[in-house]
């Protein structure tokens, strides 16, 4: 007993550094863990609160752009309203829209306050939370595309795994022939990232639209995720495809957060059937 | 030691502060992130007994990760930086060793010396950090470039502290 008292005496450097190391390592690839520690839900909170007074002033010397790119977005949703349209049916016009409609997706305005493009592992702060209505595997859009999915949620904030994140895969096809892919970010370029498992044969043109697949329970369909900019043939049968991504993740202010209406019929149904 | 103590917890606040809100958003064609916190554990007095270099260099790296939403990253690399601290202070000892007193400035050791020191401890802290983010091999290069390139700015960063900030 004495003996091994006088070994941690004298070796206590090293045997603290060992235990520190430990402790950190474990924080580092205990991911999911972290997210429901009770320390990193106060810590989000308290971060949540000052980084929302530093974002506001980062916000103020980009509101020329912000204003323009909502003005854009404006216009393109107020050409898509039913009103912009006339109808060529001559009965059509006695349908009600709302008997023929049920509304599956409901968008939850948010604003960016922390980010960051230049890690491995990007995350992204909102500032709105659970009481707001916001859950964790949430889809997460810009006016120009696909910016994440929400993984973590405080009373008043949430977090973000944006696309800029290498554990982040998102099941997206092609919009003209409809084939699909897995894309994700190769942690290089926060404006590019790789398109995986489109079969060889199909014939790709540099400027094609990639949109959202709708495959998984978490993006709708055919939200925009980038144009092409070249491609290659990877291993086997299929192209890597480089992706010029839509959303610009170095100027992002405003995001809306999108809540889908019939997911839990949809993930019900698929657990029932044994899916998971 | 009073003073010395106020110094040190003001030190990491302003530290902490400026890297979390001006540093971080620094970035350069996504290879040059400074991480200019480690200046903090660079300056600690060199009697600085061995346990509580690591706990400043866990803490340090934890407040890091808190605001960096990157738990325990910045914490082990930080934490490994103060762990061979002592090893590389005495391989840069002058021959009848640190003067008490003295800190570890370029103000007391000369430029040389201080460059020598920082450079490898930046080095080790910026290697550790990047490999542990990418936990890979296949784009060993590309880490590489950016550990180098990282470094040498936050370098940069440090040497211009010393003649600005802590002119005696």
């Amino acid at each position: 007993m004495r003996n091994l008292l006088r070994f941690i005496l004298s070796n206590h450097f090293v045997l603290l550094f060992i235990l520190f190391e430990t402790i950190a390592l474990i924080l580092v690839f205990q991911k999911n863990n972290y997210q429901n520690a009770i320390a990193f839900n106060i810590s989000r909170n308290i971060s949540g609160y000052i980084n929302t007074k530093t974002h506001s002033l980062r916000e103020y010397l980009s509101l020329r752009e912000a204003n323009i790119a909502l003005h854009e977005e404006n216009r393109v949703l107020r050409n898509e309203l039913f009103s912009s349209y006339k109808s060529q049916v001559p009965l059509a016009e006695d349908i009600e829209f709302e008997e023929a409609w049920e509304r599956r997706y409901n968008y939850i305005p948010a604003r960016v306050i922390s980010t960051s493009v230049n890690k491995q592992n990007n995350f992204m702060s909102l500032d709105k939370g659970s009481v707001h209505g916001i859950e964790p595997d949430m889809a997460v859009v810009s006016g120009s595309g696909v910016v994440g999915v929400v993984t973590g949620v405080s009373d008043n904030f949430s977090t973000v795994l944006p696309l800029l994140n290498i554990d982040l895969r998102i099941s997206s096809k092609l919009k003209d022939t409809g084939y699909f892919g897995s894309l994700y970010w190769d942690g290089r370029d926060p404006t590019k990232a790789t398109l995986t498992d489109i079969p060889h044969h199909v014939t790709l043109n540099s400027g094609d639209s990639v949109v959202t697949s709708g495959l998984s329970a978490i993006f709708p369909e055919g939200i925009m995720v980038g144009t092409i900019t070249d491609f290659e043939i990877a291993g086997g049968n299929f192209w890597s495809v480089n992706v010029s991504l839509a959303t610009d993740f170095r100027k992002l202010n405003h995001v809306y957060v999108i809540q889908d209406l019939f997911r839990d019929e949809l993930l019900e149904l698929e657990r029932a059937e044994g899916y998971d | 030691m009073i003073k010395i103590l106020l110094r040190n917890i003001l030190r990491i606040i302003i530290l902490v502060l400026l890297q979390v809100f001006i540093l971080n958003n620094v970035q350069f064609s996504g290879f040059v992130n400074p991480y200019f916190y480690v200046l903090f554990i660079l300056l600690l007095p060199f009697e600085t007994p061995g346990w509580l270099l690591l706990g400043l260099g866990f803490v340090l790296g934890l407040s890091i990760d808190l605001f960096a939403n990157t738990p325990g990253l910045h914490a082990s690399a930080t934490v490994f930086m103060a762990f061979i601290r002592p090893a590389v202070l005495g391989y840069f000892a002058p021959r009848d060793g640190y003067v008490p007193g003295t800190f570890p400035r370029i103000y007391y050791y000369g430029f040389s010396w201080f460059f020598q020191y920082s450079a490898i401890l930046i080095l080790a802290h910026h290697f550790f950090l990047f490999y542990i983010e990418v936990f890979r091999l296949s784009d060993f290069f590309h880490t590489f470039t950016r550990v180098i390139l990282s470094a040498a700015f936050t370098l940069l960063l440090v040497l211009i502290s010393q003649y600005f900030i802590y002119r005696k």
